[in-house]
């Protein structure tokens, strides 16, 4: 590794645990995690309730202890110093690319894709993963400072091709929803990272010239499939219906709510998948406005905490790592509430810390550790 | 370009940008905010409203499937109307009250109606209990008449699968049935629903992406007590395409019935296409029985009949051709050049390679023999002679060029290939040498030899057709509700084979005269309304050694298989016929007859009026579209 002036010297970089560091540790971002997460587990328990009574209380609790999981994967995560990403983020990435080729091969199918991959114990979902290692190699990438006026599209074709494959096989799954995020934080960090203005032109405007003329050559079927995407009341039979009945449950929700364990709409198995991406539909029911408020809040607080990481990180490396964690949960939580509220078009995107599942938990509070590890870092040298 | 940034800093343009985004967030959250507001204060009452009792319910309206018309417009399949019934807990008061009086209505026990809600408590209670499944007039009567006091107990009309045919086409057609888990979840993608019908087996199954008719559905508003107040959205179900076959309804009935209480298999072809005019396997079952739902017992009962009704013998059944396998040998030894038609062997009833001694079905002989007497008379020493100087790889090229030991590739499931034995074979099935003793019984169709009713038939047709081995095929086109052909099929040649004319022409002649000689073996087939040409066949079930024993005289299941495969006419032939009857005994006394009745048949159809019935077939489409 070449010297790297501006470097922390070496014995900062091990694990020994430093008087300071403790006392910077990020205590408001730490409390934001675990009460979204003890405020899931709550609703995943009133979501599964009544699917049948044997299965009460199962999800809530295999929750529980994915919960205790990820805290480990946390502490280590904010343990040991964020430089050693610059290391590790290669390897890392070749990993989950491999988890990912290894899907469609070995892989089982749920709700009409291959996502998730059974190891001996439990199952793990690539895709999940992969949003964290696309984070952390363009944070290597781009940690480097950003050239005078920005970045320029030829600056960005490398970074590009690193994050490419983990999008193409997720599209493959399919996986849609993923596919999208994991754009979306390419995009983020490319572009508060430092780009040209004149490069995003650039690259929006094939995309619009491109759009009517590609939208010809399809057929009626697939046209009218893209419409019923953009517009679920086309559906009214599939996505469509899934879409009123979350809006019945938010909208019947209220403003105090119908009390925890005491919404109906969920309770009669009208939402589909109510444990992980319609949660907020029946935490909202069961809350209502002003719980949506309290939740929205602590979603905001986190998010704007994160990014005052971003601006506080001590280098480059530390800002950009920061600031595509934020992305990862910025974009689910936006997309996923969109979509549940009947704003954005249904696709599976679990709402961060929140949903029902495992590798998304685990996932989402090892970036709250690198966000945490670098907050408390931002001062030593 | 002078850098005044220092490596790995954060340019200030960052920290800008980071905080510009800050405020982009912050009104991100509030537009979300703002539906929030919009939904569940503004309009929260609304949608209160229908939050109590499910006011929203999906109402699945089955799409009906294509129907099946045989070679001239005659429907074979169809879907007739059929009601359910079924209840809604939710919507009843005192359900134990309502099935109480339903159980009294419809002459049902309480207790069994009881039962069917108890099983599905676990579901919600506003999805329905299916009470009963197409069930009879004398219920929908009762139901329809006495609605005000059985609140929740509703009539569904589905459309049922429905076969003309009965029993006589079913492992050719196939049948329907419910959607399974397993499949549920592959097919899901491809717009299926639990409780659909799809096509399980046969020609329903393959061509089910073309008959499958597409559901359509209601999402309805519906009042406390379950009733409709009115549609909200609404998708129309599309009914599935017709199939037009090459089958003919009435040959395919005849052939039925002339396997009835026998067990085995008929095909017949037409020999200038490989167009399948009747395909029977005996014994059969009742596809309308599957349609309807069958109970595990029913289908246990299927399963495990020791006569596997469930077997399409036409293409799964591997038999050993016996003397019907003279006509490959035949063929291989004149192409060969091996022998000339007058070439003679002298059989004096056995024949014996090492000490290995070989008999004739013939006790003492038929004497001097050339190759038109072996196949008239069916010698079996000729062709252990000219079988053992052939040697196994050149009977078996022959074989496999027309087209035996290979599947033949009619569009069913399953098909089975028949074995064609060779040297290379035994070495890599039991890792031994091919011995010189085990060729005699290879030449006349024993041994290790296995194939297909459907490949002799196949292997007749390249006889009479002059080379030509196509795939077998039953269906002619597929044609959209509006009356559209959608896709056509046609005749597809596999190969080619090159035979010297003079080669088929020797074997044609031969063929004719072991049904009209007087002397062959295939005496019972001769017609005096057209002229037949054949060849018996005697499968040996279990070998015998010692004296023959007469094969009434053995248990069933070591009586030997009977074959007659056939053409006609048999001076511009046209169609193949092929009986197998398993364990039937002897091939001129059993199968022969049986082809005859089937070519006869073929005969006085042709001679009725060929013009397809399309008026029926208008009829039948009007009636079709006009269902609710």
């Amino acid at each position: 590794m070449s010297q790297i002036p501006g470097r922390p010297p070496q014995r900062n970089r091990t694990m020994q645990i430093d008087r300071r560091l403790i006392s910077h540790f990020d205590w408001p971002l730490f409390s934001l995690t675990l009460g979204l997460i003890l405020l899931g587990i709550l609703t995943i328990h009133s979501a599964t309730y009544s699917i049948t009574e044997q299965h009460a209380g199962t999800l809530a609790s295999k929750q529980l202890y994915w919960f205790m999981l990820g805290l480990v994967a946390m502490i280590v995560a904010f343990t040991m110093d964020y430089h050693h990403i610059d290391r590790l983020a290669y390897p890392l990435y070749a990993l989950v690319l491999l988890l990912l080729l290894l899907v469609p091969l070995l892989g089982t199918a749920g709700g009409g894709s291959q996502r998730w991959l059974h190891l001996r114990l439990f199952t793990v979902q690539p895709s999940e993963l992969a949003k964290l290692a696309i984070v952390v190699v363009l944070a290597k990438r781009l940690q480097y400072d950003e050239p005078h006026h920005g970045y320029r599209l030829r600056d960005l074709w490398a970074p590009f091709l690193l994050v490419a494959p983990p999008i193409l096989l997720t599209l493959l799954q399919p996986d849609l929803g993923t596919a999208v995020i994991l754009f979306l934080i390419f995009f983020s960090a490319v572009l508060i990272g430092g780009l040209r203005l004149r490069s995003l032109l650039y690259l929006a405007a094939p995309g619009i010239i491109s759009l009517p003329i590609a939208w010809r050559f399809l057929k009626p079927y697939q046209q009218r499939r893209i419409w019923t995407f953009l517009n679920p009341e086309l559906d009214p039979l599939g996505a469509g219906y899934h879409v009123i009945q979350s809006k019945i449950a938010i909208g019947s929700g209220k403003f105090f709510g119908k009390g925890y364990l005491q919404g109906t709409q969920n309770r009669l198995d009208f939402l589909p998948e109510q444990h992980t991406d319609f949660i907020f539909s029946v935490f909202a029911e069961e809350w209502g406005f002003l719980g949506c408020l309290v939740l929205l809040g602590l979603y905001l607080a986190l998010i704007l905490f994160s990014l005052e990481v971003v601006v506080r990180a001590k280098d480059r490396l530390g800002a950009v790592l920061a600031l595509g964690m934020v992305a990862i949960i910025f974009w689910q939580v936006v997309i996923n509430a969109a979509m549940v509220t009947g704003f954005l078009p249904v696709v599976g995107i679990p709402l961060p810390l929140f949903s029902y599942g495992g590798s998304s938990l685990v996932s989402m509070m090892v970036a709250m550790g690198l966000l945490i590890n670098i907050s408390m870092r931002r001062f030593t040298f | 370009m002078i850098r005044f940034i220092f490596r790995n800093e954060i340019a200030p343009e960052l920290r800008r940008r980071t905080r510009v985004l800050m405020v982009l967030v912050s009104v991100v959250f509030v537009l979300l905010i703002g539906r929030l507001w919009y939904l569940q204060i503004l309009q929260g009452n609304w949608f209160t409203y229908f939050s109590e009792n499910n006011r929203i319910r999906l109402k699945k309206v089955p799409g009906i499937r294509g129907m099946v018309f045989d070679r001239h417009g005659r429907l074979l399949v169809d879907s007739r109307p059929s009601f359910d019934l079924l209840f809604v807990p939710e919507d009843s008061a005192e359900p134990e009250l309502t099935l109480r009086r339903l159980a009294h209505f419809l002459n049902r026990r309480e207790r069994e109606l009881l039962s069917l809600v108890e099983e599905n408590k676990t579901r919600p209670p506003f999805e329905d209990v299916v009470l009963g499944k197409d069930v009879d007039w004398r219920s929908i009567v009762a139901v329809e008449s006495h609605q005000l006091d059985l609140p929740g107990v509703s009539l569904r009309i589905r459309p049922r699968r429905s076969y003309l045919t009965d029993s006589t086409a079913t492992h050719l057609l196939g049948y329907v049935g419910e959607i399974s888990s397993p499949q549920l979840r592959v097919l899901k993608e491809k717009g299926y629903s639990m409780g659909d019908e799809i096509g399980q087996f046969g020609l329903e199954k393959r061509w089910e992406d073309y008959l499958r008719g597409r559901n359509g559905g209601q999402q309805v508003e519906v009042d406390a007590l379950g009733r409709r107040v009115r549609v909200l959205h609404e998708v129309e179900e599309v009914p599935g395409q017709s199939v037009f076959l090459t089958l003919d309804r009435d040959l395919q009935e005849t052939a039925y019935q002339a396997l009835q209480g026998k067990e085995g298999a008929i095909v017949v072809l037409e020999v200038h296409s490989g167009a399948i005019l009747a395909l029977v396997s005996s014994p059969t079952f009742d596809p309308n029985v599957l349609a309807r739902g069958i109970t595990p017992e029913e289908w246990r009962a299927l399963v495990e009949n020791q006569r596997h009704p469930l077997n399409n013998r036409a293409l799964q059944g591997q038999y050993p051709p016996a003397s019907t396998f003279k006509i490959v040998v035949a063929i291989a030894a004149l192409e060969e050049g091996l022998i000339r038609p007058e070439t003679r062997v002298f059989d004096p009833g056995y024949f014996t390679v090492g000490n290995r001694s070989f008999r004739d079905w013939k006790e003492g002989g038929h004497g001097w023999v050339d190759l038109h007497k072996a196949i008239v008379e069916s010698c079996d020493v000729y062709f252990y002679e000219v079988g053992s100087r052939l040697g196994v790889d050149r009977i078996a090229h022959y074989a496999r060029l027309l087209g035996l030991g290979e599947k033949s590739g009619i569009p069913l499931d399953d098909e089975k290939a028949g074995l064609i034995p060779d040297v290379a074979w035994k070495m890599k099935r039991f890792g031994q040498p091919w011995f010189p003793g085990e060729t005699p019984s290879a030449a006349i169709g024993q041994g290790y030899v296995n194939v297909t009713p459907l490949q002799m038939a196949n292997l007749m047709a390249v006889v009479v057709n002059g080379g030509t081995l196509y795939r077998p095929w039953f269906v002619r086109r597929v044609e959209s509700l509006e009356g559209k052909t959608i896709r056509e099929y046609g005749p597809e040649r596999i190969r080619s084979i090159t035979l010297k004319p003079d080669t088929l022409e020797r074997i044609r002649k031969a063929l004719r005269d072991v049904v009209n000689s007087g002397t062959g073996t295939g005496g019972r087939a001769r017609s005096s309304l057209i002229e037949i040409a054949g060849k018996t066949g005697t499968a040996q079930v279990a070998e015998m050694r010692g004296g023959f024993v007469k094969s009434e005289r053995l248990p069933y299941f070591l009586r030997d298989h009977a074959w007659f495969v056939s053409y006609a006419p048999a001076g511009q032939p046209e169609i193949a016929v092929v009986i197998l009857v398993e364990h039937g005994g002897r091939g001129g006394s059993v199968a022969a007859p049986l082809a005859k009745k089937v070519i006869e048949k073929y005969l006085s159809l042709k001679s009725q009026p060929d013009e397809p019935d399309s008026r029926q077939a208008a009829a039948a489409k009007q009636n079709h579209a006009d269902r609710p």
